[in-house]
Order: structure tokens, then C-alpha cells, then sequence
């Protein structure tokens, strides 16, 4: 028996960068009722290196969590438009939450799951989508009612848009190629965040509020 | 079944009382008529769970997103989500109700349950989350609503253990 490579064979530098494909969604997710929650790691550098703004959350531990915290987030505020940025290593870690998503599937929730093959910020180690484990499968199979496989950032760019504009659950899976920032740390503490992206969600839920039923 | 409806019916309205308007759960027997109620109730949102864990993470964006929420689990489901308690609930100071149902105490008839029931306090004490047990109906809503001000006070979890004095009439 072969043993599996202790780092990812193959960091397929000829896909989609996930760097890219944030910027290309990026006016969206600056949208004045866009909530967004990313995994902790390159894209939640990645992000906060395009603009950070206070509606951006970044769970920077609790691996598995951040569907599940967009789904609390989706319930508690209706008129938001949620948007959870995961991981292939994150999502694996908690393959639950495709289930329970799909049992209330929020209408304003929109899944992104970058699939790099590997847990590229610990060095790269290969997660199981790289011998075979098919993550939008898995979605569908969960009852997902719409997954998207996004692999080109034309695809991506078109799918994230429609995702976002409609009015069910969807979960985009998008490969990417397995590199990241040369840096991982982000000059925001991570309470500052927090508090930060409360008084943001009580802003919105206060707008809410306003405009009435 | 000797699940007491009228205490379940106690902790629930306490809830209520206390503003808790979504509910995590995972079924465990002591917890039927709890999540009954959860369902039942037009004003509570209750989210059945694939694993507890995930629990704490919907907890955390409906604490962020303002609403409150308590979670309902078996101290075995508690101890499957330490790590989400940790860090996500911890780390980012996050009010965390906790109704853990404590199995495995004294008057344990499941051997299965025995082992958790030993680890449920010292566990709970290693995280030095504050935990109180609630056996007398009377006093239930009072430390619901004191668990739920020290909570958000001290943006900290809080365990409830609901024992079996207050959980299970015995067969007369």
C-alpha cells in the first residue's frame, strides 16, 4: 500500500486563485445589507486585504463553525443577505451542517466553499477531496436545494451573483488552486471584530426594524 | 413516560420569560417534551442538530445578530462540543445558555450513561464555566433568568444541568 503524501502532490497553480475570485465578488459582499462569515486562514486574509468593513466576520478558530454561525445569523436577521465563506477542511470537519442548512434552508444564506485539496495554512496537508470526496455531491445529497460546482471565474462571478440575488439556499463549491498569502496575520484583534460585527448586525436589524413587517 | 411535562413546562416558560426566542437541540429522552415545546411555540425558533457542536456556532451568530438562544443537550452532547465552546463561545465572549440534561447522576439506571455523568462537573469546572444544577421547579425560573444575567453580563456560557429530581417522576 502506497502511503498518502504528507503534503499536497499537486497544488494545481493552474486553477481559479481563490484571491481572485474574492475580488471579483467583492462589490457584492460590500453591499449595504451583505453579512459575510469566512473560516479562519488565507481567505480570511484575503479578504480583509481587499477592504475590511464591519459586516465582514472572521472565525479565526472554531474550524466547522462558520456555516453553522451563518445559519444563527440568517435565522436572527431575515432581510440580511448572509454570505459564508467555508473551507474544504472546515466543512469536512462539520459535514453535519449541510443537513441541518438544508432542513431550515435559510433563504438568505449563501454558502461559498473554496476546495483548495489541502489544509494549505498548516502546510498544505491533503484533505479528502483530493483522493475523491466530492463536496457539492454531498451538499445535493444532504438537500441542498441548489449547489453550484464553480471551477472558472466566469462561472463563479455568475453563480455567487445569482446565488445572492435569490431566494433560496445555495452552496457554491468552487475548486481552487492550493496557495495562499506569503502572511497570515491581519491587524484586527479578533474581539475588536466581534463587537465590531455586533453593533453592525444591531444596525441592520435596527433598519429592519424601521422599514416594518 | 415519566418525563415530568409540568417541570418541562416550568423551564420552558422561563425561557420564554427570559426573552429566549431560538432553541438548538439534539433529542435525548429527558428533553422530549422541551423541544415539544420549542416546536410548538409560534414565537420560539427551534433548530434540530445534526451533532451539538453545531449548536454553538448557530448560538454565536444569533447572539451577534441579536437574538437570544439556549441550547438544549445531553451532558454527552456537551462534552461533543467542548471544542466549539472553546473556541468560538469563549474565545469570542459569547453568552451561551446551556440546558445540559445530567444524565448519568445519582439514580442512573443506564450503565452507558455512568461514565459521562463522571466527567460532566470536572469538565465543566476546567473551563471555568459557571454551572448551577436545577432540581426544584420552584426556583427554576429564578436562576433561568440569574443564569441569563450573568451570561450576557459576563458574555460567558453558563451550564444549567437539569438533574433527575427535577426531570423524571418516578413510577408511584
Amino acid at each position: 500500500m502506497t502511503p498518502s503524501p504528507t503534503v499536497l502532490a499537486n497544488p494545481h497553480t493552474e486553477r481559479m486563485r481563490r484571491a481572485d475570485a474574492l475580488t471579483v465578488i467583492y462589490p457584492h459582499l460590500a453591499g449595504d445589507d451583505v453579512i459575510v462569515v469566512t473560516i479562519m486562514g488565507a481567505v480570511a486574509v484575503e479578504l480583509f486585504a481587499l477592504g475590511h468593513r464591519p459586516s465582514f466576520f472572521y472565525l479565526e478558530h472554531a474550524m466547522g463553525l462558520a456555516s453553522s454561525m451563518g445559519l444563527g445569523i440568517a435565522l436572527s436577521l431575515p432581510r440580511a443577505r448572509v454570505v459564508v465563506i467555508d473551507g474544504d477542511g472546515s466543512l469536512l470537519m462539520n459535514l453535519g451542517t449541510l443537513s441541518t442548512l438544508a432542513r431550515y434552508r435559510p433563504a438568505n444564506l449563501t454558502h461559498v466553499v473554496f476546495d483548495n485539496e489541502s489544509l494549505l495554512s498548516v502546510g498544505g496537508f491533503p484533505t479528502a477531496t483530493s483522493t475523491g470526496t466530492d463536496l457539492a455531491g454531498i451538499a445535493t445529497a444532504s438537500g441542498v436545494p441548489s449547489v453550484v460546482r464553480a471551477d472558472t471565474l466566469d462561472v463563479f462571478s455568475g453563480a455567487f451573483a445569482t446565488a445572492l440575488a435569490s431566494d433560496d439556499l445555495t452552496t457554491i463549491v468552487a475548486k481552487v488552486a492550493a496557495i495562499g498569502p506569503t502572511s497570515f496575520a491581519m491587524d484586527l484583534p479578533l474581539l475588536e471584530n466581534r463587537f465590531q460585527f455586533w453593533r453592525q448586525c444591531r444596525k441592520l436589524a435596527a433598519r429592519a426594524a424601521m422599514d416594518g413587517p | 413516560m415519566p418525563v415530568s411535562t409540568a417541570n418541562s413546562r416550568v423551564i420552558f416558560d422561563a425561557l420564554k420569560a427570559v426573552d429566549i426566542r431560538l432553541v438548538s437541540a439534539l433529542p435525548e429522552t429527558w428533553l422530549v417534551h422541551l423541544i415539544r415545546m420549542s416546536e410548538d411555540d409560534p414565537e420560539m425558533t427551534l433548530v434540530r442538530l445534526a451533532k451539538e457542536e453545531e449548536g454553538v456556532g448557530i448560538s454565536a451568530g444569533a447572539h451577534l445578530a441579536g437574538t437570544k438562544s439556549a441550547m438544549l443537550m445531553q451532558n454527552h452532547g456537551f462534552l461533543a462540543s467542548i471544542n466549539g465552546i472553546v473556541s468560538c463561545a469563549q474565545l469570542y465572549k459569547i453568552p451561551l445558555l446551556m440546558l445540559i440534561s445530567y444524565r448519568g447522576d445519582l439514580g442512573e439506571l443506564d450503565p452507558w450513561q455512568t461514565q459521562g455523568g463522571l466527567a460532566t462537573l470536572p469538565v465543566l469546572r476546567a473551563l471555568g464555566i459557571p454551572t448551577y444544577p436545577l432540581a426544584d421547579p420552584a426556583t427554576v425560573p429564578k436562576m433561568i433568568r440569574q443564569a441569563q444575567a450573568l451570561a450576557e453580563s459576563a458574555l460567558t456560557p453558563v451550564a444549567l444541568l437539569l438533574t433527575r429530581d427535577l426531570m423524571w417522576e418516578e413510577p408511584s
